[in-house]
């Protein structure tokens, strides 16, 4: 099997399975019906890319492992998204800001991914385009209405931004799965998405009447599989069926 | 309008709907049908977001990403349907924060079997099987009801829900099928959802206060104990299928009425549930008035946001 | 402040060639969340190809009181139908 790339699928795969999985526990809880169905969404299309990159990472392995066996049944270490989208859903701002920092980067990675020789990751990029594209409206237009809303929302929006604005830089790092897929044609270099990243943000921050942060210290690991405290909780979540009933068909 | 103008309207109001005229909106209508369809909808679209809740508390552990995608859906297509029928109700002249306002007051009903907790991933199964089946039952002939808005939020329901039954059947079948202990499962979930689904019909019709003049305005066509008949044959060769055993030592096979008999419902746990003291009525009113008050800054947020944006529009125009 | 969430009628064209039929409403704070509203209520099953939403308040309807001035002189003007003019059955099409 070419590790390489199955490395390299579960990374990005992971992304979309956990901020999936967040989204997911909203459901039933958001501030009006319309906006619950519009969350679940995107949910659903998260949780649908997952499964065509584990199908395809499945294949790749060639044993008889499935897409659920790379879902649910590995350890902390072994996912790789990245730290930003297992944030909490502390309220829903942070909903909101989580969402549009994560999919400025995953519209911009995904419009990058068509053009990789792997015809199948092209063609999972390509569906997916188009329905990143629809997320990244959704949040913006959030990010708009919550920063130039009330003062009460101007200052939560605010926070929520200046408290995952340290997660933003480790999107663009690069992992050794990362550099072998980017020399073959077949992967991204996700740092040359930075520049244009960050403006794009400011920008929209701006729109919106806040204040883009200025920090420099930013916090990384979930690529290398060293994850925030948040993460075990949701994984207790995640795998409970799979972990408490090993070995069964649902 | 005299008293007499008044009954005049009301005959041949009354004349129309047994035409199978539909009633829409602006016509005029009686009082106490506008104040009826407020209620059984408002109680229908209640039901529907609560009912959320049992299920949304799965959605994080489903046991594959199959089953996790169908259930969000699934959820979310409960949301969509409160929705329907809010609006529909809203043209009744009442606004959905009103209706929220009942419900959150305790003041509004919603189904009682929301009201009991979903302690294994079976209970997904036994909700779609049982509660949706039952639910079908019930919502197919409102397909029909003389309130135009109604009758067709109930068409766009009726055909979304088609596959929720089917995929609670499916759950049960797969763990029927599984290990010892799955099979367990779905026999335990079973053993805990049946009788409340059965009491989910509705009181018997000695019971039942609404039922006479729900018939003629065709809320209903057909009385609780005849719905509760029908479910009761449809699902037992169901349970034969799956293989698992209804909890009611008293269900037997009547040759002479060519349905099933069966045992006493316990209508003392119905009513402590209606009235408020089932295992999760607070939990459950709690998660709504919750997430509806955590929402109340987001809604301000917008409402604010889109008038500042009509003004600057505005301003730009001159 | 706590003002509440306008609503919406929807209207959906299934696909092109048809017209847009209303599909009901919804809430929603400005025009465009109405529209993203509407996409993720009314087309979640691929029912539609355009949406329009309209501010419930903003539509003037005729009031059924008036039905019998509005709609009933329609009725008897039969001589607007083709059926109203014969014709000899060897004019097959027309």
């Amino acid at each position: 099997m070419n590790e390489d790339l199955y490395n390299y699928i579960l990374g990005i795969a992971d992304n979309s399975l956990i901020l999936g999985q967040r989204l997911g526990e909203l459901c039933g809880h958001g501030p009006s019906l319309e906006t619950d169905i519009a969350g679940t969404n995107i949910s659903l299309d998260l949780i649908g890319q997952t499964r065509s990159y584990f199908q395809y990472a499945a294949k790749l392995a060639g044993d008889d492992r499935t897409e659920d066996d790379i879902a649910f049944l590995r350890l902390e270490k072994q996912y790789t998204n990245v730290l930003l989208v297992e944030q909490p859903n502390t309220h829903f701002g942070y909903v909101m800001a989580r969402q549009y920092l994560f999919d400025v980067f995953h519209l911009l990675f995904l419009k990058e991914l068509q053009g990789s020789k792997d015809e199948t990751l092209a063609a999972i990029a390509k569906k997916g385009i188009k329905e990143v594209s629809y997320h990244k409206r959704f949040s913006g237009d959030w990010i708009k209405r919550l920063g130039d809303g009330t003062e009460e929302s101007h200052a939560k929006i605010q926070e929520a931004i200046d408290d995952l604005w340290t997660y933003t830089d480790e999107l663009f790092d690069s992992t050794a799965a990362d550099a072998v897929m980017t020399a073959q044609g077949i992967g991204v270099d996700v740092s040359k998405l930075k520049d244009t990243y960050y403006k794009e943000v400011s920008d929209l921050l701006e729109e919106a009447t806040l204040a883009t942060p200025e920090s420099k210290y930013f916090t990384r690991g979930g690529k290398k599989g060293t994850h925030s405290e948040h993460m075990g909780y949701l994984l207790s979540d995640l795998q409970y069926m799979q972990r408490t009933y090993p070995n069964m068909n649902w | 309008m005299s008293e007499k103008e008044v009954k005049n309207l009301e005959e041949i109001f009354e004349a129309r709907i047994a035409r199978d005229e539909k009633i829409e909106p602006k016509d005029w209508m009686p009082e106490k049908y506008r104040k009826t369809h407020i209620r059984q909808i408002s109680q229908h679209a209640h039901s529907e977001i609560v009912g959320m809740l049992p299920e949304g508390n799965w959605i994080s552990r489903a046991p594959s990403l199959r089953r996790k995608a169908a259930l969000l859906a699934k959820v979310q297509d409960e949301a969509g349907h409160g929705l329907y029928l809010y609006s529909a109700c809203e043209t009744l002249g009442i606004s959905r924060n009103e209706l929220y306002e009942q419900l959150h007051s305790g003041k509004a009903k919603y189904s009682s079997i929301f009201n009991y907790p979903t302690v294994t991933w079976a209970d997904m199964g036994a909700i779609g099987w049982l509660v949706d089946g039952a639910a079908i039952i019930n919502q197919v002939p409102l397909c029909n009801t003389s309130y135009g808005p109604y009758a067709r939020a109930m068409v766009r329901v009726c055909k979304e829900e088609s596959f929720h039954q089917r995929q609670g059947f499916e759950i049960m079948l797969k763990l029927c099928n599984g290990s010892s202990e799955q099979k367990e499962m779905a026999q335990d979930a079973l053993n805990r959802w049946w009788w409340p689904s059965l009491m989910m019909l509705g009181p018997t019709d000695a019971e039942s206060v609404h039922t006479e003049q729900s018939m003629k305005w065709k809320l209903k066509r057909k009385t609780n104990d005849e719905l509760r008949q029908q479910f009761i044959d449809q699902t037992v060769p169901q349970a034969d299928i799956l293989g698992l055993t209804i909890p009611d030592p008293n269900l037997k096979w009547n040759e002479e009425t060519g349905s099933y008999d069966f045992g006493e419902i316990d209508w003392d746990e119905f009513w402590q549930v209606v009235k408020g003291h089932g295992p999760c009525n607070k939990k459950r009113m709690k998660d709504r008035v919750g997430a509806w008050e955590r929402g109340a800054w987001v809604r301000d947020a917008a409402m604010a946001y889109a008038e500042k944006t009509e003004k600057k529009k505005l301003k730009e125009a001159i | 402040m706590s003002k509440n969430w306008p609503l919406w009628e929807v209207f959906v064209r299934s696909k092109n060639g048809l017209e847009h039929r209303h599909f009901g409403s919804l809430h929603a704070a400005d025009a465009e969340m109405a529209l993203e509203n509407a996409r993720d209520v009314y087309t979640r099953r691929n029912e539609g190809v355009s949406i329009w939403v309209v501010e419930s308040k903003d539509i003037t309807a005729s009031n059924p009181a008036d039905n019998g001035e509005l709609f009933e002189p329609a009725q008897d003007k039969v001589y607007r139908h083709p059926t109203f003019y014969d014709l000899p059955d060897e004019v097959k099409h027309m």
